[in-house]
């Protein structure tokens, strides 16, 4: 039950990101809105991860100069549970792998941090098993995958559909879904796409759609493509950037690209 | 305590849940105001030796083992090959404080200060609850006592140790500091024999299985006070039982001195499973001696968390003595800032087809030391035995350290004998994917540590794997 349906804006502004002393990211320009779906896409290498890790605050990834803007407001040096508070939420790449911790507990812990930040009650052990079942059968999740210990010896697939799981049940404003399509099958990429979509018509999410295969961004349609090589943008356009990349698959558009 | 109020508003976290396990440092680190009846001089010598005796109209026989032990305790070195003793001063500790209490087995009777600890502490509740008795030691006398009927109509006995030499004699002497952990075992045994006081005497008898488990509480009270108490158990012949003890102090600035013992012993197809929350206050050493001699198709399962103490030296035994006997210990240590917690386990495999399992976590924090030290030995007549040790090591930080000291001494070559040890350290990665669902630093800590030590955690009854995990957290808050 959204009341208010404004629409909140991530700014990126010239933004130079180091790791280990080396620049990845050579000033990038990206507006991002809720309720739109913008596609990053790139070669291996090109600095996408590199984008969502500065975004969403991972200390090892330094912004040297440049600003991010969340409605407005410089969130360049928030923590990342600041960021995680004010709406972003990355699906990781890679997501780290926690022992003995169950998909459940963690959960539990998430939801009713959020909960009790927003000056909701806490969930029950059983009313968070509800809403997770709920959300898992969105997925094609079985239910017992709930008592498998975080990440840990998830198959691609898995951790992907776990990724995504977390997003159902955060509902962030902004999500960065890095590489969420590798890994899952066709199958595992309509029932991520239509989870999304479901999502969306709850609350105007924003999304972030880092991907080089073409078969995701059909599921998701996106409103705006960039493309990045070497930490720099090399293009940008609407529906129809997005379009002709999809009829010709990405690489050829790349390789086209790099022959004009 | 400069950090009373943060300590108040971290506390509030943990409302959520019931039983026994809603717990406050705060609580356990006041003292109360309860006067006791006598408080003997620091420092031991015959004299107070013989006033403990005395005090207690113990028999003759007991009079002597104290008596031969203080002698040993005089003779014999404090031990250096574990952590750094150096700075404990025996002669400052008080040996003997004789709570202002008699022993009641009515809740109601107990002097309200130390009926309000123990209700803080949530033992009354507990009891009602999922317990089948409950002995609390308040210093070094029992105050409250109490068995459920059908128990004792069975024939179970769950006694003050102090009574139970009274009016068990035979079982008693037969077993007290005999065969399992005689007098003369190491310095701080021979001091608990010269000076104990209290604990718990348990008797099962044959075939008996106790389903439900029994606790006693132990908390030490009084400044500068040692605690010496004593427990006895016998486990006979196909019987069965959980014993669960708790222990939590106030805190003082002089070193407090902590050394019970505990006997066990596991008869022919009996099973003993001995669990047991230590949580001391920063200045006490814990230098305590935990054995089981564990006879033919017998199990010995034990569980220690140990926390809280400055430093700790325990290594729970299993002694193998008969055909098929096994063993099983679990270990969590915890070590904050200037901790030294130095524990494990010994096995002795004595009788052939004899199996044993170790696994120990331990987990350091601001430059807190965890050790494990183990054994693993193997008599020469002891065929087809097989023993697996598992230790793992979780760092919350660089400055932190974790020692493995895992002695094997196998001299039977059908042995198959493993041993696997671990250290890790939380990682940069771990914490930011946790802080990017919303979690603090301090959460993400908690559930990283919750899940490493979930395995162990996970094989205690309900109220005291979340009793457990709630002191846990309360260390990875850092008092
Ligand atoms: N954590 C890291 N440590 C060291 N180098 C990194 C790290 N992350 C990214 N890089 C480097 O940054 C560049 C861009 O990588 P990345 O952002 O992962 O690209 P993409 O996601 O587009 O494949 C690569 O050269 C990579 O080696
Ligand atoms: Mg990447």
């Amino acid at each position: 039950m959204e009341t208010t349906k404004e629409i909140q804006t991530l700014k990126i502004k010239n933004l130079h990101v180091e790791v280990e002393g080396k620049e990845i990211l050579h000033g990038i320009t990206l507006d991002f809105e809720s309720g739109n779906v913008h596609a990053i896409m790139g070669p291996n290498g090109s600095g996408k991860s590199t984008l969502a890790n500065a975004i969403m605050g991972h200390p090892k990834y330094k912004i040297t100069k440049g600003k991010i803007l969340f409605n407005g407001q410089d969130i360049t040096n928030y923590s990342v549970k600041e960021r995680a508070d004010l709406g972003l939420f990355l699906s990781f790449q890679y997501p780290a792998e926690v022992a003995g911790v169950t998909i459940s507990n963690f959960l539990r812990e998430a939801i009713n941090t959020k909960r009790e930040r927003e000056g909701q009650e806490k969930l029950s052990v059983i009313d968070s098993y509800k809403l997770l079942k709920e959300k898992m059968e969105l997925l094609d999740m079985d239910p017992k995958f709930r008592t498998r210990d975080l990440n840990s010896g998830f198959s691609g697939g898995e951790k992907k559909r776990s990724e995504m799981l977390q997003l159902l049940l955060l509902k962030p404003v902004f999500a960065i879904l890095d590489e969420t399509d590798s890994g899952l099958d066709v199958d595992g990429i309509k029932a991520v796409a239509k989870a999304i979509h479901i999502a969306r018509k709850d609350s105007p999410m924003g999304i972030i759609l880092i991907t080089h295969y073409e078969h995701f961004m059909r599921e998701l349609s996106p409103d705006k493509v960039t493309v990045l090589c070497n930490g720099k943008i090399i293009q940008q356009g609407s529906k129809e950037l997005a379009k002709k990349i999809q009829e010709k698959g990405f690489n050829q558009f790349v390789n086209e690209q790099s022959n004009n | 305590m400069s950090n009373s109020s943060n300590k108040k508003s971290k506390g509030k976290e943990h409302k959520s849940k019931t039983i026994n396990v809603d717990i406050n440092r705060d609580i356990y680190d006041t003292a109360d105001d309860h006067s006791p009846k006598f408080i003997a001089n620091p420092g031991i010598n015959e004299q107070i030796v013989r006033l403990i005796s005395n005090t207690k109209q113990e028999p003759e026989w007991m009079l002597n083992i104290r008596l031969k032990a203080f002698k040993l305790f005089q003779k014999t070195a404090i031990p250096t090959w574990g952590p750094d003793l150096s700075e404990l001063d025996l002669n400052k500790i008080i040996y003997f404080i004789d709570p202002n209490a008699t022993e009641t087995n009515s809740w109601d009777q107990v002097p309200d200060e130390i009926k309000e600890t123990f209700e803080k502490l949530g033992i009354p509740e507990a009891e009602k609850k999922a317990l089948a008795g409950v002995g609390a030691q308040y210093d070094s006398g029992m105050v409250y006592h109490n068995l459920q009927k059908k128990l004792k109509d069975q024939g179970v006995i769950f006694e003050n140790m102090d009574v139970a030499i009274h009016k068990y004699p035979d079982l008693v002497k037969k077993h007290f500091m005999t065969s399992c952990i005689p007098v003369n075992d190491h310095k701080f045994v021979m001091l608990h024999a010269a000076v104990w006081s209290g604990g718990t005497f348990i008797y099962i008898p044959k075939n008996i299985k106790v389903d439900l488990p029994l606790q006693a509480y132990f908390r030490m009270n009084g400044k500068q006070g040692g605690q010496f108490e004593h427990t006895l158990i016998i486990v006979d012949e196909g019987a069965e039982l959980h014993y669960i003890e708790g222990c939590s102090s106030p805190r003082y600035q002089q070193s407090s001195l902590h050394a019970g013992c505990v006997e066990i012993f596991v008869k022919e197809g009996a099973t003993m499973r001995y669990t047991s929350i230590e949580n001391w206050s920063r200045n006490v050493y814990n230098l305590n001696t935990k054995r089981a001699l564990v006879n033919r198709n017998a199990k010995m399962i034990w569980t220690n968390g140990n926390m809280g103490s400055q430093k700790t030296m325990l290594y729970p035994c299993s002694i193998l003595i008969g055909e098929n006997a096994h063993s099983e210990s679990l270990g969590i240590a915890f070590a904050g800032n200037e901790q030294d917690q130095d524990t494990g386990s010994k096995v002795i495999h004595a009788a052939s087809n004899t199996t044993s399992i170790i696994k120990a976590k331990s987990i350091s924090k601001d430059g807190g030391i965890s050790s494990y030290r183990g054994l693993v030995k193997v008599t020469p007549n002891a065929k087809n035995i097989k023993s697996n040790v598992q230790c793992d090591a979780l760092l919350l930080d660089d400055k932190s350290v974790s020692k493995t000291f895992p002695a094997m001494s196998i001299n039977s070559p059908t042995s198959r004998v493993g041993h696997e040890a671990s250290v890790s350290k939380v990682s940069e990665e771990q914490l930011f994917y946790l802080q990017s669902r919303g979690l603090s630093e301090e959460q993400a800590i908690k559930v990283i540590v919750g899940g490493f030590i979930s395995p162990i955690v996970k094989a205690l009854p309900l109220e005291y794997a979340i009793e457990l995990n709630k002191l846990i957290e309360l260390e990875v808050e850092g008092m």
